[in-house]
């Protein structure tokens, strides 16, 4: 046997040189990074540093002007799509339908319309499954927990999140917070866009600190371990 | 998941919500039966008028009222922006498209069910020719509009005035539709001539402009 285990765990995404124009302004200004599995990475910055137009880029929601993204060694996102949760700034969810008939839906997108699934994923961010109120009736803490639901219902390896905790309470933006930290413990990367960097202090891996378009710092943070958390 | 299983979902999802809200067809039954009536009063047509004229009257009235309905198939879609939910997900492009075309086509045949009665009553129309070959024609044509109007509608969402945008591009590029649909009916109506050759024509037309829909949309799905 000659299998190697300290070996380094392929990237999850490579960006190389991306460079972004809206017109003649330019959003991202060659940014080149690689990002590993299993970590939590939190993505801080002023508005208009870039940080938005950088989840949608690796989303596949926008063609970059320049450069390459490489998800799961390919440059065809597509290909990959089924491997991608994205959480936008707004909630992507109808508001006609219920929380269980959106997830539904969403889950018929990813090829399973499974019930308990659905429930599953509604229940793991404190929403009740058979709650049968219109979405355009929830509050927006509720709709913010429908969201990160239907992100995650088909169990992605990426997780790309914006602004997860804006107009959520600090209860729910820490329960939100612990449900990233687990999803990362089980070998997920994930990346979360937030103007809220004190709330991730506990859980994130890894600080990326966006300027005019650029990644400007990296700061890695030591884990905190359950044990640890608990004894705060 | 095939194009056919999403297909079957964004539609049952779509009727489901029109079912609730009522918006498309509350609308387009609004405005058809506005056309109907005030046409009605202004000509006040004898019946042999009436199925000269009716064709294009019947037809015009649809191709507007069928214009409020594709205006709010893709603003559901813009709301919240949930577009991007589908756009970020592994389904195929084409099953959206389909979906909304067909959705579009049940709500404008819906209406034209109900609308037809109206129809007969108000300008004492009688049918010369075969009715079932007019089923045909309300099929083929109903088709051709809502496959076009789908497509510029989707075409059009990210234009600022998308309103006026869609029957901008839409009129034009249905004309030789609307020929055939109106031709046809007439052709059925006063029973002076074969409608065959407009039934082929719209029949060509919706194969060869479904084709280049399908051909088309996940470009301008993608487009920023």
């Amino acid at each position: 046997m000659t299998g190697n285990t300290d070996a380094t765990p392929q990237p999850v995404l490579v960006l190389d040189n991306l460079i972004k124009f809206f017109g003649r302004f330019a959003a991202l200004r060659g940014v080149s990074a690689s990002f590993a599995p299993g970590r939590l990475y939190v993505i801080l910055g002023d508005n208009g540093a870039g940080k938005s137009t950088l989840l949608r880029v690796v989303a596949g929601l926008m063609q970059p002007s320049q450069g390459s993204v490489t998800l799961f060694g390919t440059i065809k996102v597509r290909e990959v799509a089924h491997r991608v949760g994205y959480m936008a700034h707004a909630p992507l969810l109808y508001d006609e339908l219920s929380g269980m008939e959106n997830l539904h839906y969403f889950a018929g997108l990813y090829g399973s319309q499974n019930d308990v699934v659905c429930g599953n994923a509604m229940q793991r961010v404190g929403l009740d499954p058979d709650l049968s109120r219109r979405v355009g009736q929830y509050s927006q803490g509720m709709r913010q927990r429908l969201s990160l639901a239907r992100a995650v219902l088909h169990d992605p390896d990426l997780l790309l999140l914006d602004e997860p905790f804006s107009n959520v309470d600090i209860h729910s933006a820490r329960d939100m917070a612990e449900i990233l930290g687990q999803m990362r413990d089980q070998g997920k990367a994930i990346f979360v866009v937030t103007h809220q960097a004190a709330l991730m202090e506990g859980v994130a891996d890894e600080f990326l600190h966006m300027s005019a378009g650029r990644i400007v710092a990296r700061e890695s943070l030591p884990r905190i371990s359950p044990g640890v958390e608990a004894a705060r | 998941m095939t194009t056919f299983s999403v297909t079957r979902a964004t539609l049952h999802k779509d009727l489901r919500m029109e079912w609730r809200s009522k918006d498309a067809i509350n609308s387009m039954l609004f405005f058809a039966l506005l056309v109907v009536v005030i046409f009605s009063f202004a000509f006040n047509p004898t019946a042999e008028q009436s199925r000269q004229i009716a064709g294009g009257l019947v037809w015009v009235a649809f191709l507007f009222a069928a214009v409020v309905a594709l205006n709010q198939t893709w603003a559901r879609e813009l709301r919240n922006q949930v577009l991007d939910a589908y756009r970020v997900s592994p389904a195929p492009p084409n099953a959206l498209f389909l979906a909304k075309a067909i959705g579009n086509f049940l709500f404008v045949i819906v209406l034209e069910a109900l609308m037809a009665p109206l129809f007969v009553v108000f300008y004492n129309l009688r049918s010369v020719g075969p009715l079932w070959q007019l089923i045909v024609v309300a099929l083929l044509g109903t088709w051709a509009l809502v496959v076009n109007g789908t497509f510029f509608a989707a075409l059009s969402i990210r234009t600022r005035s998308r309103e006026i945008m869609l029957p901008l591009v839409l009129f034009p590029i249905s004309i030789p539709a609307l020929l055939g649909m109106v031709d046809a009916t007439t052709s059925i109506l006063t029973g002076d001539a074969s409608p065959d050759f407009w039934i082929k024509m719209l029949a060509v037309y919706d194969v060869v402009f479904t084709a280049v829909c399908l051909l088309l949309f996940e470009s301008v799905l993608n487009a920023e």
